[in-house]
């Protein structure tokens, strides 16, 4: 890796905040920002933009952040691009980080472009791996570069991404896929007061309404997901899935067939454009297994597959198979669940 | 008030609709054997920039980059509306990150002149990055709006667009020009017109008149076409004044390193019988492993 920061940071993560609640995937971020600069043997930053927002650094810190910028002031209260995206470049400049981190969110997948392109470094979008390593073409070698891992084609192909000669390395991080780990009380780190050092950008666009809903499905967090696809037929049909969820106590999830049959809510769906999951279980009822369904759940620790069509694609990453109807397998799997 | 508007479309492999031939024996998607298709949100995009052309008054320009069949995609446009369109094609603008792309439609928009509204789809089938919007946005200095639903106003030199947010939506007022990038949920884009579809079907670009008409008659041909309104520009990075070593491969920051087909399997697979045996065992084993309370 290049000399040329010294004594900069290893990894600056952007600390997203909404009304003074932190995303979870900031501070999944944290964890992993912590195993790559324990690797480069350099420090974790997180940049912290918001308004009355310093009471969160503690918890940054906790989480792995060696150092907290926080950037305080009323006209940062809610996320708008050019603001945001002045704070984060001029914090990058000032701490000069070898890789800059923003979960893929709505508000990381709107604010990471800008800041690459303020900044002119490349940023790879949506990755669902982080690892430091190697790299030789024929412009050189590099050691401890990031590799960046992610999904392409629609989930058809996983690609990894290098930025060998350009500073920092940046890119976005899926939600859910890196672990959130409990937070260490015990952690220290520094707090450092930024100035917002707005220029007026901040009245180019104004909110004028907003309206949020607090958010009723958490998939993530699951550890037993029921989920139905194409196979479950119509809204009525997921009662069934609904129940297998309510006797096992777990989450009920579909796959984007069912959501766009408008059999289930969108907020529901697990892949490639849905959720990325990774329950203790997922047992996936009539869903054929598309890739793009598949690279959002394969991880989870045990798959059960019901589908009639024994062809399906779902069994070749499932656990268990069941071929048969759903609408008698699980009516009979509840029943034997019951009598356990 | 009328509305200078540009619009950004791109023509993608169709990797949603994965077909028969294009999957290897092993699984794997055979990329090239799949589908061109004009990129979906890039069409709730137009309809968008269309509408607003319609609400208020406009001319609607389409720009894309890509090889020389890439011209279909602004014959598509044409077909729905689109009033010109623009290609930029040049080996040197090949193999672009998203930077790099952003710096290239960049030097293009300069190219253009003055616009108020520039339209883009959230993202591109292909890569799905979402990027390229915001970089370009950035390269011009202007404000953008992504995820946008609806436009609720445009008054003058402000404009007022509901766009997703996380839970929800929020209402933005901007001054113009600025960026919006649309989501597949904005709107039902039009069909091609037939009126429109006859006319421009006839569009091409000077490269695919040389090739059909060779060298020598093609210069009259170019004229013939640009006369009646069928000719569609095609632009080299010289065209847009880019600086060579900011555009494709080479001025991309961002290098692929390697590439894995998916393939994904479980390891060891158990079939269970639909029967009241087999599922009262593998309830029972799920409790055993600590999986199921």
């Amino acid at each position: 890796m290049t000399e040329h920061n010294q004594n900069g940071l290893g990894v600056l993560v952007f600390a997203e905040q909404d009304e003074g609640k932190l995303a979870d995937v900031s501070l999944e971020l944290l964890s992993k920002a912590r195993e790559l600069a324990d690797r480069l043997g350099k420090k974790v930053g997180a940049v912290l933009p918001g308004h009355n927002v310093g009471d969160l650094a503690g918890t940054l810190i906790a989480h792995g952040a060696d150092v907290v910028f926080v950037a305080d002031d009323p006209a940062l209260a809610h996320y708008t691009t050019v603001p945001y995206a002045q704070v984060v470049s001029r914090t990058v400049k000032d701490s000069d980080p070898e890789v800059v981190l923003f979960g893929a969110s709505l508000v990381g997948r709107d604010l990471a472009p800008r800041v690459a392109s303020r900044l002119r470094t490349g940023l790879t979008a949506d990755c669902t791996d982080l690892q430091i390593g190697d790299f030789s073409d024929k412009s050189g070698s590099y050691t401890n570069l990031l590799h960046q891992i992610r999904p392409a084609f629609g989930g058809n192909i996983i690609a990894t991404i290098v930025t060998p000669n350009h500073r920092p390395q940046m890119a976005t991080v899926r939600e859910g896929v890196m672990q959130l780990r409990p937070g260490d009380p015990s952690r220290t780190g520094e707090v450092k007061k930024i100035d917002a050092g707005l220029d007026g950008a901040e009245e180019l666009v104004r909110i004028i309404e907003r309206f949020k809903a607090e958010k009723k499905v958490n998939l993530k967090g699951a550890s037993i997901i029921i989920s139905g696809g194409a196979g479950v037929g119509s809204k009525d049909g997921f009662e069934l899935i609904r129940e297998l969820a309510h006797v096992l106590g777990g989450k009920v999830g579909a796959s984007r067939a069912a959501v766009d049959s408008g059999y289930i809510a969108k907020e529901h769906q697990v892949g490639q454009t849905g959720t990325t999951v990774r329950p203790k279980v997922y047992i996936a009822c009539g869903i054929s297994g598309q890739v793009q369904h598949r690279v959002g759940m394969h991880e989870s620790s045990k798959i059960i597959a019901i589908n009639s069509d024994p062809g399906a694609p779902i069994f070749s990453i499932a656990h268990y198979g069941i071929v048969g109807d759903l609408f008698e397998v699980i009516p009979a799997l509840i029943e034997a669940y019951k009598q356990k | 008030m009328s509305y200078k508007i540009v619009v950004l479309a791109k023509q993608v492999p169709d990797t949603q609709n994965i077909t028969v031939e294009a999957m290897k024996e092993d699984g794997t998607v055979n990329r090239s054997a799949l589908p061109a298709i004009l990129n979906p949100e890039d069409l709730n995009a137009l309809e968008m920039a269309l509408d607003v052309k319609e609400k208020y008054g406009g001319h609607v320009t389409v720009l894309t980059m890509g090889p020389p069949p890439a011209a279909e995609v602004a014959r598509q446009c044409l077909m729905r509306g689109a009033d010109d369109a623009a290609l930029i094609c040049d080996r040197r603008a090949a193999v672009a990150d998203t930077l790099a792309t952003a710096y290239t439609l960049s030097c293009a928009i300069s190219t253009i002149g003055k616009f108020d509204l520039l339209f883009a789809g959230r993202q591109a089938i292909d890569g799905d990055t979402a990027q390229v919007g915001p970089q370009l946005a950035g390269k011009l200095d202007i404000p953008q709006i992504t995820y946008v639903e609806e436009i609720r106003k445009i008054d003058g030199r402000t404009i007022e667009a509901r766009r997703n947010i996380e839970g929800g939506y929020e209402v933005v007022q901007a001054q113009l020009p600025v960026l919006l990038t649309v989501v597949d949920t904005a709107n039902e884009p039009r069909p091609a017109a037939a009126k429109l579809m006859m006319q421009y079907k006839k569009a091409r670009t000077p490269s695919e008149v040389s090739r059909a008409a060779g060298e020598e008659d093609a210069p009259k041909e170019i004229e013939r076409l640009k006369k009646r309104g069928l000719l569609i520009k095609e632009w080299s990075i010289d065209d847009i004044g880019a600086d060579e070593k900011q555009c494709g491969h080479v001025g991309s920051p961002t290098k692929v390193m390697k590439i894995e087909s998916v393939v994904l399997t479980a390891g060891e697979f158990k079939n269970i019988e639909p029967t009241h045996e087999g599922l009262s065992g593998l309830i029972r084993e799920l409790v055993d492993d600590h999986v199921l309370g």
